[in-house]
């Protein structure tokens, strides 16, 4: 395979076993990927972004090497990482969001230190990358304080920190800003960015449910969803796909049935929910003339417009238009079931 | 030879960084001084008294003072090794020293080592106390064949704690549930608190499976040869002590690569509130 791909996989697949008690019915597997076909360039920074229970960290974990496919292969640097596991393991690290690292009684320094020595990291070296992340993510001036005394957010920012001390050629970046307020997100956004620019040759594979930190951050984007890879490009070449499509978000009272505003004509996808005590309605349509349908629709159920939006396609709206609904809407099922 | 220093270079650096937690936490987690050396004095005390009552040689009191230190080193090695990698699962710890470029022998090792450094100093602590308290004398008669049958003691102890910890990778409640299990039978098997040899000699050859059986044994008959209550000779005990060494060391490897692999394509690494 080609040296210039940093994570390539081909025909990629994961089925579960579920264990069933005696008696009890159901189905015995899960399929969390199938077919996945996927190539990450060298330097590139790119991301996977699908529903929650789409697929993302289960291919996370097999390009980590934390779980092996039931079919297919995977090939991180260039090296498969089920016949080679711990070649692969000296050029990646991984960050999940959401998750802590390190033991409480330690302090955030220590903390960090004791990753560190699992690569190897000499005590200077060690140092050095600590300080220089702790003042990426703000907690220099907690480096002495004992993880247990840190909030959620510190300890994520911590762990966020780890992921990048060992100079990984491959990072891995499981939905990293899940939980953290805004500020703090678009912190470690921007240092995401600047650590792959600056620095030639390395990869990062993020992984998120947020559109837009894929729109902002992300050279190319693969969108999934139940274990399918459904398409793959650049953001901006994603939203060409509905050029001369009409996008519209509309706010109205609470409506009961939302079913019917997929058969309406002029509408080619729709996605909507309630939120805060109002409903919120996403529509592609073919052109502007559909809206008039769409309003009366709402008007013939009872609801009231509260607000309307005409914008430019996001990447949701590309979501939307492949899978038939929303990024955050419910109705997604964790995986498929055979 | 470049890449075999490199291996060799993070292989220490694990073990020394796995190790430190376990020993800063001695400093800063001061409640085991209650906990650990004031609790198990209250049960070695209530052997002493059984013993003084049945009018039983001065050297028994002694036999329970050294099983009663010996037992901070089953607990550490059941609680803090053997179910440690549940733990690092359920804190997430797991899946990031699993995709460290480093040996899990390392991180096995340098949990043992840090338990036993810290548990050595606990043990010593019962140990002076216990022999303050009630007055025990030990004369110490090889000083060398001491110092083995106790490092022996521990790397088997430690090594059979490994092997336990890795079954932790595929099983989650189950194997907890064994810990349990374990738990008191040992307490019963292993002699703590009175010579092995009483169990007879059948029931005392099974138990000697559990490292911490022969160990204690051999160190009652340095500490007191006059007392008569040795089960096997001592250098038959010390070579058991050391074949069982080898054997768990390896069996915790060879069982680590295994049900490694079989967490890995069961899916069982990362899953949690298993």
């Amino acid at each position: 395979m080609s040296q210039m791909l940093a994570v390539k996989t081909e025909n990629l697949g994961r089925v579960y076993q579920i264990k069933r008690k005696r008696g009890e019915s159901g189905p015995t597997t899960l399929v969390a990927l199938e077919g996945v076909n996927l190539e990450v360039r060298q330097g590139e920074l790119f991301g996977l972004l699908g529903p929650n229970g789409a697929g993302k960290t289960t291919l996370i974990k097999i390009l980590t090497t934390l779980l092996t496919p039931t079919s297919g292969r995977a090939f991180v640097d260039g090296i498969d990482v089920v016949e080679n596991p711990q070649e692969v393991r000296r050029r990646i690290n991984m960050v999940s969001g959401g998750e802590t690292c390190g033991y409480g009684l330690l302090t955030v320094e220590e903390n960090l230190w004791m990753f560190t020595q699992f690569y190897g990291l000499d005590f200077k070296t060690a140092r050095e990358r600590i300080q220089y992340m702790l003042e990426v993510v703000g907690l220099a001036d907690r480096a002495k304080t004992k993880v247990y005394h840190l909030s959620t957010g510190m300890k994520q920012k911590m762990n966020f920190a780890r992921g990048f001390l060992n100079d990984p050629q491959i990072l891995f970046l499981d939905e990293p800003t899940l939980g953290l307020d805004v500020q703090t997100s678009r912190i470690l956004r921007d240092f995401v960015k600047r650590w792959v620019r600056e620095r030639p040759g390395k990869t990062i594979l993020l992984t998120t449910h947020y559109m837009v930190e894929a729109d902002e951050l992300c050279d190319r984007v693969a969108i999934i969803d139940q274990g399918r890879i459904l398409a793959c490009d650049t953001p901006a070449n994603l939203k060409k796909r509905l050029q001369g499509a009409s996008v519209f978000k509309l706010q109205t009272t609470p409506l009961d049935t939302l079913e019917h505003f997929k058969q309406l004509p002029g509408v080619t996808q729709f996605a909507g929910h309630r939120r805060n005590g109002h409903t919120e309605l996403n529509f592609i349509l073919e052109d502007e003339n559909a809206l008039v349908k769409v309003l009366d629709a709402v008007q013939a159920k009872g609801g009231h417009l509260l607000s309307l939006e005409k914008r430019e396609p996001t990447l949701e709206d590309v979501f939307i238009h492949l899978v038939g609904r929303g990024l955050s809407d419910e109705e997604s099922p964790p995986e498929r079931i055979l | 030879m470049k890449n075999f220093q490199r291996e060799l270079a993070v292989f220490v650096r694990t073990v020394i960084g796995r190790a430190y937690p376990r020993l800063i936490g001695l400093q800063r987690e001061r409640s085991w001084l209650f906990f650990e050396i004031f609790l198990p004095l209250l049960g070695t005390a209530a052997f002493v008294y059984i013993y003084r009552a049945l009018g039983a040689k001065p050297e028994f009191t002694g036999f329970v003072v050294l099983g009663g230190a010996m037992t901070a080193y089953w607990m550490n090695v059941l609680w803090s090794m053997a179910t440690q990698f549940y733990w690092e699962k359920e804190t997430g710890n797991l899946a990031l020293y699993l995709i460290a470029p480093t040996s899990r022998m390392a991180i096995l090792l340098g949990m043992a080592l840090g338990g036993m450094i810290s548990t050595t100093v606990r043990a010593l602590a019962v140990l002076i106390l216990g022999s303050l308290v009630f007055r025990v004398t030990f004369t110490v008669s090889d000083w060398g064949s001491l110092g083995l049958v106790f490092f022996l003691t521990l790397v088997a102890l430690y090594g059979m704690g490994m092997m336990f910890a890795s079954a932790f990778l595929l099983y989650g409640r189950e194997a907890w549930h064994m810990a349990n299990l374990l738990q008191e039978p040992v307490f019963l098997l292993s002699g703590f608190y009175f010579p092995i040899k009483s169990l007879g000699f059948w029931i005392s050859a099974v138990a000697s499976l559990i490292p911490i059986t022969l160990g204690l044994d051999a160190m009652r008959q340095i500490l007191y040869p006059q007392a008569g209550w040795g089960f096997l000779d001592v250098r038959i005990e010390t070579l058991t002590l050391a074949i069982l060494s080898v054997v768990f060391l390896i069996a915790a490897h060879r069982m680590l690569l295994w049900l490694e692999n079989i967490a890995r394509r069961e899916g069982r690494l990362t899953v949690r509130g298993q």
